[in-house]
């Protein structure tokens, strides 16, 4: 009986699970969406506008961190360095980086002065699960700055797993960083390294 | 241009300290120019790059950069023609054209408003194009990350920069200077970033060089590196 029950409870979870991933928003759409919307947000912002750095890290954290999928671009960093750590350190080490991400993508929003944006159109099959989403930046008198969102499909909708500006990808540029580190110090010494910069920046926000 | 052939000199027969990266076998010496590049920038540059951007009125610092960008197009459309993208380098003598008159002497980007797109190339693209490889990662005195090839590249790029040719010297020399604090207020928001983003400047600043460059040189479309041995088996991607 239970067995049945269970199979039932399955076969329901797959179903609608299988629903709701027929619906799940295409990546295009979505960044072009969550991209928007923050834009938006800060536009009407006057305390953001004026330097709250707390604030845009408050909205960064509501509307852009729940489409990253911070587990894939912290093992994507470390390279072959993630197998050494243990199951308690790719947490550390994965929330110590978001930490450090968040403010980095919180001090690339603050210089945004109202540039263009120009949002590709998506090249990729019906199936695909691993896509590249395409926008620049278009500013006068210079190249447009493209920024190019790596993303894949998963249950709970397309995560970016890494992100390229101007051909830079933020996740390979770690990777010499992490792998110097932990060669010197270890995992712990990374992660070590990481908090303290994370200190240090919220420390220079209080100032 | 004595200073650059001095660096070159200094670099290739310098020190070789080792740290390690196959890609930069002269991190030691490096790491000293970097940090020299560094104090300057932080005590003369950017205070004064910083000045220029909270005092001149954004509508004239985009004159500036359209009036640079625009004597920069001839040289690019050449880089662009050396590299067989015939129809790029025609673009940009058109662009150059467009801005230099309807632009009124490029103060106005109106070719980017019509259509055609700014390119960037110089002579370090053109020779990676034609196959040479980067060599030694170079931090050259002033001109800041590099390597042997984008060095030779940037000498001639240096040479044949229509700047060159302005008489009287004084009016050259401050054409220089005013390109140079534009071009650093531009970047202002950049370095700020590099800065709070990176554990390691250096390295951090150096591999996005790296990857910035391998990028320009197939013109943002690189072929996929071998990522595979990066990727640690049954971890998500």
């Amino acid at each position: 009986m239970t067995r049945i029950l269970a199979l039932v409870a399955l076969t329901t979870a797959m179903t609608f699970g299988g629903a709701r991933a027929q619906q799940l928003t295409p990546p295009d759409t979505l960044v072009k969406q969550v991209t928007l919307e923050v834009v938006e947000l800060i536009a009407k912002d006057k305390e953001i506008r004026g330097g709250n750095r707390a604030k845009l890290i408050g909205l960064i954290n509501d509307k852009v961190l729940p489409h990253f999928n911070f587990v894939s671009m912290s093992a994507l960093a470390m390279g072959q360095s993630w197998n050494k750590a243990t199951p308690e350190q790719k947490k550390r080490v994965t929330e110590e980086f978001k930490t450090l991400l968040v403010r980095t993508y919180a001090s690339a929003l603050a210089s945004y002065s109202d540039q263009k944006f120009d949002f590709r159109p998506l090249r990729a099959k019906a199936g695909d699960t691993d896509v590249t989403v395409n926008v620049r930046v278009l500013q006068p008198g210079a190249q447009p700055v493209p920024i190019d969102y790596s993303m894949e499909k998963t249950a709970s909708g397309w995560k970016v797993y890494d992100v390229m500006v101007g051909g830079v990808s933020l996740v390979a540029n770690y990777r010499t960083e992490f792998n110097n580190l932990v060669r010197e110090s270890g995992v712990e010494g990374l992660i070590k390294n990481l908090s303290a910069k994370n200190r240090a920046l919220e420390g220079a926000d209080r100032k | 241009m004595k200073l650059l052939c001095v660096a070159f000199a200094t670099l290739l027969t310098g020190c070789a300290t080792t740290n390690g990266d196959p890609r930069d076998p002269l991190e030691g010496l490096n790491r000293k120019v970097y940090v020299f590049n560094d104090k300057l920038d932080s005590w003369v540059l950017r205070p004064v790059a910083t000045g220029y951007r909270n005092w001149v009125p954004g509508e004239l610092r985009d004159r500036v950069r359209n009036f640079f960008g625009n004597i920069a197009d001839p040289l690019i459309g050449v880089n662009n023609m050396l590299q067989g993208k015939f129809e790029d380098g025609f673009l940009d003598w058109i662009r150059f054209g467009f801005n230099s008159t309807f632009g009124l002497f490029g103060l106005h980007d109106i070719a980017s408003d019509m259509g055609y797109e700014k390119h960037n190339e110089d002579f370090g693209q053109t020779f990676g194009r034609w196959g040479a490889g980067t060599g030694p990662y170079l931090v050259l005195p002033l001109l800041g990350s590099s390597n042997v090839r984008d060095g030779l590249g940037s000498a001639l790029d240096i040479y044949l920069d229509p700047l060159g040719e302005v008489r009287p010297y004084h009016l050259e020399y401050g054409l220089w200077a005013t390109r140079l604090v534009q071009t650093r207020s531009d970047l202002l928001d950049a370095s700020r970033i590099l800065e709070e983003a990176s554990l390691d400047k250096y390295v951090f600043q150096r591999d996005a060089y790296l990857q910035r460059r391998r990028n320009l040189i197939y013109d943002g479309r690189p072929p996929r590196e071998r990522d595979v041995d990066t990727i640690p088996p049954g971890e998500p991607k």
